[in-house]
């Protein structure tokens, strides 16, 4: 079973804040993580590789300290990880990024199961894993909570939805991504992080892939961010304290003036 | 493909340092260094006064095609027969950008027998519906969907797609721009239109809500969006709807599909789910054991509303993962927001503090959760909470009296 798991390394979201009169994004101190779901589908990785054999690759496309991330991944006990980091992949939007990881996953020899998590925590979009299905022509199964296989060419996934769980049948390959009920990462293993420090990571760049450089980046891009600035601010806040029924009752009243007492 | 530096007019004030999000420039010797890692994305030009920094230009600037003809499509996303609020909300934002556009409106249906629905998507404002019926759409698959709306939308071609931001529509809406190799932005909250060039501006929070963006898909058509569920009002219905249903069969289901669904495995019915919310009450470690979660159940259903939590307080298994509100949860924006118990730890407060009214209670005068909301409670909740109930009971007996 050839498993990819796609990690990205993002920035600490909490300490990412624009200054609301500047407009400038304060980023002091603000820690490289790898995305808190891809933990979860690399967990789930390593799991099905020990439940039916096979290899863990992991892949991120990012700057080249990204290659820490991956690193810092195979300190948990994949097989090996590849970097896709090029000048040219600057700027990518999902499109650009899943077609990049996609054309990645062919030069390394195709895959038959592709774990992502749910959604990266800087974007938020949750829409890489769904487009680099489509472009590897596989089917998708999002938000999963459990995978077993039934047969070894096909996998049962139970996943959530606005109103429950429902169970999906799908063939490999696919491409699955994981919601952290999934399972709970084990700790690193001492022994893979020795082994991650020494091991090379390949670097993949755009001279590597089928891919003409007006496919990547911000070329390849079929959207553009024109405007950042911050959130609307807050009124200002008010501070109460009182007894509980003092403070009940004024808050309910408080609710009713501002036509939030529902039904 | 990199940043455009004029050393000349730089003086290395260090703006740009300041406001690169990612870090990656720095100064040397008074020279601009430009390091590994940069994404484009424009800070550092904006801020710099001088003009030395510039974005690339597209070498051949893709024209954009011809504007395609179907005007602004909804998807219409129903569960087991009944309309999820997003779409009306949908339809009747979409109303406003068609009229400024001079286009029409349409509601795509998709599922099994729910034709039905039709008539209400008109009376939410559509001119036309699509109703494309087909036993393998009669449960939610992505693979299907995905399908009809691709088959759909190559055959009718319409300018614009929303759909909501539902575990639904996020699953599936962005397999539908890969396949129409198209641009689509995430999770929106709100729409505005460039009327010149027919832009639909999609603006949308990132890092958690700590920066909104605005996003184009300049080149390329559909312009595809998801938009949060919740944000948009719902239009008063139109009273005998004159607009246009029109069944369409569908050739891409006839293959043997490769994702099937099987169950359902399990439902969450006892109370509206998180997405639809107006009012959500959510409950942290303040709450100190599984059976003070229905009193937030009862605050709740008082105020029409759902349950949330603190991750705390689903580890601790008081209440199941879906209810968890935060980075590794649910992305939220209510109407109204009570944080109760809850400290206000960043994880948490990315899930949340884009709701429009927040209020929090918390013994803990020094609760980080205090500096966001409007409305801060210092008390015991195991006490406000069932004063709070009491109250509310009392008005809405004697309203009904
Ligand atoms: C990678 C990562 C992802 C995470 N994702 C999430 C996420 O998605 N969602 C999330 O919520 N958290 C998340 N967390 C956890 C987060 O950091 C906090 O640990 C968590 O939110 C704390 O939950 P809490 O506020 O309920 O508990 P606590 O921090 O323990 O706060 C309990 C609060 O209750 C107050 N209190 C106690 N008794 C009472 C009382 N009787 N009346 C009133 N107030 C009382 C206390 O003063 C305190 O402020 C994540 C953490 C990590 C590292
Ligand atoms: N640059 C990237 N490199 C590797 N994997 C990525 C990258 N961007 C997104 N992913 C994967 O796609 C998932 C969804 O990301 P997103 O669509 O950005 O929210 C992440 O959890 C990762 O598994």
């Amino acid at each position: 079973m050839r498993i990819v798991v796609c990690i990205k390394q993002v920035p600490e979201t909490q300490d990412v804040h624009l200054d609301p009169v500047t407009h400038t994004l304060q980023r002091a101190g603000v820690k490289a993580i790898i995305n808190p779901f891809d933990l979860y589908a690399l967990e789930e990785g390593l799991r099905v590789k020990e439940a039916q054999g096979g290899e863990v690759t992991l892949l991120s496309m990012g700057p080249p300290q990204a290659a820490e991330a991956l690193r810092e991944a195979l300190g948990y006990g994949a097989d090996k990880a590849a970097l896709l980091s090029d000048q040219a992949f600057a700027g990518a939007d999902t499109w650009a990024t899943a077609l990049t990881l996609a054309k990645a996953i062919e030069h390394l020899g195709g895959a038959d199961l592709v774990f992502t998590g749910k959604q990266a925590i800087d974007g938020d979009t949750a829409q890489v894993g769904p487009m680099l299905a489509t472009i590897l022509n596989i089917p998708y199964v999002a938000w999963a909570r459990k995978v077993t296989f039934s047969g070894d060419k096909t996998i049962e996934v139970e996943r959530l939805l606005d109103h429950g769980y429902d169970a999906v049948a799908v063939d490999l390959p696919a491409v699955v991504s994981v919601v952290k009920e999934i399972n709970e990462p084990r700790p690193p293993s001492f022994k893979a992080k020795l082994k991650a420090k020494k091991e090379n990571i390949p670097v993949l760049t755009l001279a590597d892939l089928q891919l003409a450089e007006n496919q990547v980046g911000l070329k390849g891009s079929f959207t553009q961010v024109v405007k950042v600035f911050p959130p609307p601010a807050r009124g200002v806040p008010q501070n109460w304290t009182g007894t509980p029924p003092e403070l009940a009752a004024r808050l309910w009243a408080r609710l009713q003036e501002l036509g939030l007492q529902g039904c | 493909m990199s940043l455009i530096f004029y050393p000349d007019k730089c003086t290395a004030c260090g703006l740009c340092l300041d406001a690169c999000p990612f870090g990656v420039l720095s100064l040397e010797h008074e020279k601009l260094i430009i390091g590994q890692g940069c994404t484009l994305c424009g800070t550092c030009v904006e801020v710099c006064p001088l003009a030395a920094l510039e974005l690339p230009k597209e070498e051949a600037p893709s024209t954009r095609p011809q504007i395609p003809p179907d005007g602004i499509w909804v998807f219409a996303e129903q569960h087991r027969g009944k309309l999820i609020p997003v779409t009306q909300q949908l339809i009747g934002e979409a109303r406003r950008l068609a009229d400024a556009l001079q286009v029409k409106v349409a509601a795509v249906l998709l599922g099994h027998q729910v034709a039905a629905l039709a008539t209400t998507l008109l009376a939410a404002g559509a001119d036309k519906v699509y109703l494309a019926e087909h036993p393998a759409l009669a449960h939610f698959c992505e693979e299907p969907f995905s399908l009809a709306l691709t088959e759909l939308a190559q055959r009718f071609r319409p300018e614009i797609i929303l759909a909501g931001a539902t575990y639904v529509g996020r699953a599936f809406i962005p397999q539908v721009a890969a396949h129409l190799k198209t641009g689509l932005t995430a999770d929106c909250t709100a729409f505005d239109l460039d009327p010149e060039k027919r832009l639909l501006l999609q603006t949308r929070p990132a890092f958690g809500g700590n920066i909104m963006a605005t996003i184009i898909t300049p080149f390329t058509f559909p312009q595809m969006a998801t938009a949060r569920p919740g944000v948009f009002k719902i239009r008063p219905p139109v009273h005998n709807p004159t607009g246009e249903i029109i069944p369409v069969a569908l050739t891409s289901l006839n293959d043997p599909p490769h994702s099937r669904f099987l169950a359902i495995v399990e439902e969450i019915k006892e109370r509206l789910p998180l997405a639809e919310a107006e009012v959500i009450v959510a409950g942290g470690r303040g709450l100190k054991e599984a059976k003070n979660f229905r009193l937030l159940e009862e605050l709740a259903d008082l105020l029409g509303g759902a349950v949330g939590a603190s991750r705390a307080a689903v580890d601790a298994g008081w209440i199941p993962y879906a209810h968890q509100i935060g980075q590794t949860g649910q992305t939220v924006s209510p109407k109204l927001y009570f944080a109760i118990g809850i400290s206000g730890a960043a994880q948490h407060l990315v899930g949340m503090q884009s709701s429009d009214f927040i209020v929090a209670i918390n013994k803990d005068p020094a609760a980080p959760i205090f500096q966001i909301a409007n409305l801060s409670l210092v008390g015991d909740a195991l006490e406000i909470l069932p004063a709070l109930i009491q109250e509310i009971k009392k008005t809405k007996l004697s309203n009904r009296l």
